[in-house]
């Protein structure tokens, strides 16, 4: 392996693995507090590329189109958790599991209806479309940007969850929601805003996504909530850090099999990464980095 | 100061408590004792808005507190340390005290002092203020447990079993500080199945039995009927080390 093709597929695999720990974040966010794998989860990423769609023909500069779609992801998130998950909250995980499937349901068929069953091309700015040239090799811009803009997010919220009263206050029900609330901090505000950071990380995740399919579709979020589901399992499920260790490794698997695999078998790429998956998880059903879960997860 | 009158609460169709009455006075230290099961920890659980009354009625200074969210009873005053001490066990030892000053609103420069009030009292807590809680001992966490509850300046305080689990030289540091915190004025509710410690220090005490009071009253006409029934009470060194046992299996617990 030459040192320009190493580094091509590590930049690769951390470009693709860092979109991938950025979709199981804005999963395990929800899941830590509220124990709900939010399988509406998705589709918040449908809403934030439908906006980049129905802006395409916008004269305003793509950032700010990019900002609208973001904020329209975090709206969709908070509005579903506010409208369907805070009323059968009280009732049962189960009631919050199937609403979730309903509210997906619910905005796939909105985007069908509205819109179109087929698929609709989005601009892309110019700039993810670059090569950039450094020393003597040549790496894509949009991978550089997916990187960088993913390690910043992933600083800033690991600054919020520190030292913020409402992040530690996060973290905290996330360890044990009643208590939490013994405290005094409310559980409205808190699940709101676990909710608002999952919209936000699948808003930013949308932004990379369309960008790299070029189009947008009304089931463009079951890959992204497929990845999400698998990258928590793996990392373990313990945390938000599992969920980032579990998504950068299932960036590295798949750019990997892209990799390693002949030419015929590239299609069943996806298969040969879940196969791993299995294994990992036969080995340590726990995930990778086993935690408080582990006991009720096995 | 608190009143609770006649209630019941049920876990789906077991009755947990059948018709309990307590009042707690302001400044008191109250003790609630009973065995294993007797609706102690329920009792805590029904005032701090955790599990739902079926009948009954409770109130603090006149404003009731059934069907109250957990974090409005907390905003009334109440403080309730759980039997599992509920700590975050991720949270560092300062995060965990950070939360526990959530409701004060009379400055970082107050909380700040009674932290360094709390960490002199408390000085393995200063010690490892940036450890996460889940590695502390099973001491350290009832320590920190307790000290979080005190930062928030509660105006009634709910203990749940301090003692249990503790090695017994832990044990005798907990009954000191339930009675310092005492005569410091703090007023306290104490549950606690180490019966013949618990009426030492409490001013009042209320026996339960099988979600029913079964007397209440001062600690030495409380005491007679306690020995006839300590079969049932525990209290003994028996009795605490089976429930240690049972403390060292939950999750996160390191036994004192």
């Amino acid at each position: 392996m030459t040192p320009e093709f190493a580094l091509q597929y590590l930049i690769n695999a951390l470009s693709l693995g860092s979109l991938y720990a950025l979709m199981a974040l804005g999963m395990a966010i929800v899941f830590g507090v509220l124990r709900l794998v939010n399988l509406a989860y998705g589709e918040l990423i449908m809403v934030a590329g439908y906006t980049l769609f129905v802006l395409n023909d916008s004269p305003l500069p793509w950032l700010v189109l990019a900002a609208i779609a973001v904020a329209m992801a975090m709206l969709a998130s908070a509005l579903t958790e506010r409208i369907a998950f805070r009323p059968v909250r009280v009732n049962s995980l189960n009631a919050m599991l199937i609403t979730s499937f309903a509210v997906s349901t619910l905005l796939q068929n909105s985007a069908l209806l509205l819109v179109s069953p087929r698929t609709r091309a989005v601009n892309v700015p110019g700039v993810l479309s670059e090569n950039l040239a450094i020393g003597g090799f040549t790496v894509s811009m949009s991978n550089i940007l997916t990187i960088l803009v993913s390690l910043a997010l992933l600083f800033g919220l690991n600054l919020l969850l520190r030292r913020t009263t409402l992040g530690i206050a996060l973290r905290a029900a996330a360890d044990d929601f009643p208590m939490t609330r013994m405290l005094g901090v409310r559980a409205d505000r808190v699940i709101a805003t676990a909710f608002a950071i999952s919209g936000l990380l699948a808003g930013v995740v949308a932004l990379f996504w369309v960008a790299r399919i070029g189009s947008v579709t009304p089931t463009i979020g079951a890959g992204p909530l497929l990845i999400a589901l698998i990258a928590t399992v793996i990392g373990g499920m313990s945390g938000l850090s599992g969920a980032i260790v579990g998504g950068y490794l299932l960036g590295a698997l798949n750019v990997g099999m892209q990799l390693l695999l002949p030419q015929g078998l590239l299609d069943y790429r996806d298969a040969f990464t879940f196969a791993i998956v299995i294994l990992v998880l036969l080995v340590r059903p726990q995930g990778l980095i086993a935690g408080r879960f582990a006991a009720r997860v096995a | 100061m608190l009143t609770v009158t006649g209630v019941e609460a049920r876990y789906g169709a077991i009755v947990a408590l059948r018709e309990v009455s307590l009042t707690v006075d302001e400044g008191e230290l109250v003790a609630l004792v009973g065995s294993n099961g007797a609706g102690k920890s329920t009792t805590l659980a029904v005032i701090a808005g955790l599990h739902r009354a079926t009948r009954g009625s409770a109130a603090f200074e006149g404003t009731s507190l059934l069907a109250r969210a957990p974090e409005d009873v907390a905003r009334l005053g109440i403080s309730l340390v759980p039997e599992n001490r509920g700590i975050f066990p991720t949270l560092t030892v300062a995060e965990n005290l950070r939360l526990g000053s959530y409701l004060r609103r009379d400055g970082a420069a107050a909380v700040r002092r009674d932290l360094d009030g709390l960490f002199e009292r408390f000085p393995v807590l200063g010690q490892r203020r940036n450890q996460p809680a889940g590695t502390l001992s099973g001491g350290e966490q009832q320590q920190l447990a307790i000290a979080r509850a005190l930062i928030g300046k509660p105006r009634l305080l709910m203990l749940d079993e301090p003692s249990l689990g503790l090695a017994p030289t832990l044990v005798d540091r907990v009954f000191e500080l339930v009675a310092e915190l005492h005569r410091a004025g703090v007023t306290i509710l104490l549950v606690e199945q180490n019966v013949r410690r618990t009426l030492e220090v409490a001013d009042r005490a209320y026996l339960l039995r099988t979600g029913r009071m079964e007397a209440s009253g001062k600690p030495s006409d409380l005491r007679s009927l306690v020995d006839i029934e300590s079969v049932y009470l525990g209290g003994g060194p028996t009795a605490s080390a089976a429930s240690s046992a049972t403390a060292a299996s939950a999750p996160g617990e390191v036994p004192g």
